[in-house]
């Protein structure tokens, strides 16, 4: 029961990777368009809707869709799976770059990108994005360090920089081999670690929209909003690592993981349901399915949620033969994590009407720019470090139990 | 060295003392209001929406000069908001209603931050830049601001505005109550200074609530019976008297309970003492030791001694 990570052997510059750089591109146009004209010269946010796509989508979908991270973790070394090692490392770096793209998504949003240390100097306990910000600056630390032992061992040993920098060649190599001995003892806290804040911030984003009782739709604003946003995050966790690995090993022509991926998603079946019966049993509870039938653009977005984003692919991964097939596997759990996105969006977005001014809010071009850019960044960055690093598993070996 | 037996029994310990503690320590929601803040009546019933409120909070603020002047009176039907350049404006409504010679009673609505007693704002700020002061104005001090403008989604009167077009050092833009003006000068806010009608009464706010309550008692044809502010959202240090019921004039029904209740009751039951992220790690760390010697005894691990050691990096590489 071995596996072989290694850096991917492929021409890097594809036209995919060309189609990446131009939408960075462009997404760069943007962000120094807000850094010179301001959050209003690019967004259409306004005081009645102080928080739109960046937020929706770059922050609040980017921590739910990163969740691949802790429920693998949690599976392969928490309660000692080690079948599905394999799909540890690609979550971790898919964790590891969709916290670091939140906090640059944050850096946009925030009016006052320069000053985002603040609040760890002037705590407020009873701010709910207090806790967040703590967690996901702790969290995104702890996802660095578990990270960093792939570094090591591809580096350790054989540091051979260019130039004048060859004189650091030994210091690093040291630093290195230090990083190895040390880093082995204490993963275990870390792991650990990084379950807990998981788990803390990912319920706590629902907590957010706690406080604005009376503008978002009531189809949305439960009380247990905070346990919706903790079970669909992990739900979410292991659909994500299939849509990944089924990008990654057709793109790459690696091999495809369908003895890992098929399995890992019984696991699915459960915490989806779990998340369902939830959904299902908060709104004949609070007696919110009144609203189901409205036909209003929220109500609706409510419907597509939950249709196509839970219902539908619950039902397709109850037939074994569906989970064994990589198409509709593939097709599954793609509905899946749009439907947590779909979620975060609706919550965020589409379900939150300011009762007073009811103002309407579209995203502008700018706004679309920079989430658009940053997930092409994001992309790009994947493809560049499984390049370098080994994260995907070799191709000639097969994956054996 | 790993997790080890002993380890885990310490972390068990805590976790236990923990739960313990903070089921003792568990109590309910408790309000930070000030005890005997100031406040401002404004009472529609005599405003005359001659925009004098508009002028003097530019002036005593130093906002920027307006795009049309104060004297103009026909911005009074435009239904607008505070914003970044104007912490108050006064619009005019229109019920229906007619007077003795055939002409329609316009009712003008000042609108401006009501500093609520327990301001979902300074709950939700995430560095402390908002506070609500024992003088009862809620208090926005710039330089903690991170401009998050979670304040502004958490403001059930949609009344912070944003310097959206500053691209550095952009602000959060509201009502101050004239803070320095009222604590250190002992002066009025500059609105309720210069109503030449008094319809903003300045005061205590304990005393205000009295002196609307005589105002309705004494005049019942004249006013709604109903003084808004004080019990929505717990109370706000800003309140209005009315002859027009208020939903028609954009002062929405609200709740009773204070907005910051549900979620500061949630946070402080899951987090008070971080209680909950400490047994979940305690119970982690269990089943982690749990399993881990299991698959050693099936040799399917590192060395037990080794602890994570053996299982992570045999793993992994």
């Amino acid at each position: 029961m071995t596996h072989h990570a290694a850096p991917v052997k492929a021409k890097f510059w594809t036209p995919g990777v060309v189609v990446l750089a131009f939408l960075m591109a462009a997404g760069a146009a943007a962000i120094i368009a807000r850094f010179i004209g301001g959050i209003g010269y690019v967004s259409n946010l306004t005081t009645a809707r102080p928080w739109g796509l960046w937020i929706g989508v770059d922050v609040a979908s980017g921590v739910a869709l990163a969740a691949g991270g802790f429920t693998t973790a949690f599976l392969a070394h928490i309660i000692g799976r080690h079948y599905y090692e394999p799909v540890v490392r690609p979550a971790l770096l898919t964790a590891m770059l969709g916290y670091t793209f939140v906090v640059l998504g944050l850096m946009v949003d925030i009016g006052r990108s320069w000053a985002i240390w603040k609040p760890m100097l002037y705590w407020n306990p009873t701010s709910v994005l207090f806790e967040v910000a703590m967690c996901v600056m702790f969290y995104l630390n702890v996802l660095y360090l578990e990270f960093l032992p792939i570094v090591v061992e591809r580096f350790k040993g054989g540091v051979n920089l260019p130039g004048p920098l060859a004189a650091l060649n030994g210091p690093i190599d040291g630093l290195l081999k230090l990083a190895d001995t040390i880093l082995p003892k204490m993963m275990w806290f870390f792991i650990i670690a990084g379950v807990v804040l998981s788990c803390m911030h990912q319920s706590s984003l629902g907590s957010l929209m706690l406080i604005a009782p009376t503008k978002l739709h009531p189809l949305w604003y439960t009380p247990i909003l905070p346990l919706l946003f903790l079970t669909s995050a992990i739900a979410v966790g292991y659909p994500m690592v299939v849509f990944e690995a089924t990008l990654a090993t057709k793109s790459l022509k690696l091999d495809s993981e369908m003895k890992l991926l098929t399995p890992l998603t019984r696991f699915t079946i459960f915490l989806l349901g779990l998340y369902l019966a939830l959904k299902v049993g908060d709104i004949v509870v609070r007696g919110t399915y009144v609203y189901l039938l409205d036909f209003t653009a929220q109500t609706n977005a409510f419907l597509i949620e939950m249709v196509f984003g839970v219902i539908v692919p619950w039902l397709m991964l109850l037939s074994p033969k569906l989970r064994r097939s990589r198409q509709a596997l593939f097709i599954a759990c793609t509905m899946i994590v749009g439907g947590v996105l779909v979620n975060r969006i609706n919550v965020f977005v589409v379900g939150y009407r300011p009762p007073i001014s009811e103002a309407n809010y579209f995203p502008a071009i700018g706004e679309i720019l920079v989430t658009v850019g940053l997930i092409a960044a994001l992309m790009f960055v994947y493809r560049f470090i499984v390049t370098y690093l080994p994260v995907l598993n070799k191709p000639e070996q097969e994956v054996s139990a | 060295m790993g997790l080890n037996r002993r380890d885990f029994f310490k972390y068990m310990a805590v976790a236990g003392a923990t739960v313990a503690g903070s089921e003792r320590s568990a109590h309910a929601w408790q309000s930070r209001a000030p005890s005997d803040p100031y406040g401002c009546l404004v009472d529609l019933t005599r405003c005359i929406g001659c925009r004098k409120c508009e002028e003097a909070c530019n002036r005593v603020n130093a906002l920027p000069a307006p795009d049309r002047s104060f004297e103009d009176l026909t911005l009074l039907d435009k239904k607008r908001r505070p914003d970044e350049r104007a912490y108050t404006v006064v619009n005019r409504y229109v019920s229906g209603e007619i007077d003795k010679r055939d002409q329609l009673v316009p009712t003008f609505v000042k609108l401006q931050c009501m500093h609520c007693q327990d301001p979902a704002c300074v709950s939700a700020c995430i560095a402390v830049a908002l506070t609500k002061k024992e003088n009862g104005a809620v208090h926005y001090d710039v330089t903690k601001c991170i401009g998050c403008r979670y304040c502004m989604v958490a403001c059930p009167f949609e009344i912070p505005a944003y310097e959206y077009h500053d691209p550095i050092t952009p602000r959060v833009m509201k009502c101050t109550f004239c803070y320095e003006r009222v604590e250190s000068e002992k002066k009025l806010p500059g609105c309720a200074e210069i109503c030449p009608v008094e319809a903003i009464t300045f005061g205590r706010r304990k005393d205000l609530i009295k002196v609307a309550r005589q105002r309705i008692k004494k005049n019942p044809g004249r006013y709604i019976d109903h003084v808004y502010g004080e019990k929505e959202v717990g109370g706000t240090s800003w309140m209005y008297l009315s002859g027009v019921p208020f939903e028609k004039l954009g002062l929405n029904a609200l709740p009773e309970k204070p907005m910051p209740q549900l979620a500061e009751t949630i946070q402080h039951s899951l987090f008070s003492y971080l209680w909950s992220p400490i047994v979940l790690f305690g119970m982690l760390g269990g089943v982690m030791w749990a399993s881990k010697d299991k698959s050693d005894r099936a040799g399917n691990g590192g060395r037990s001694g080794n602890g994570k050691e053996g299982d992570y990096k045999g793993r992994m590489l």
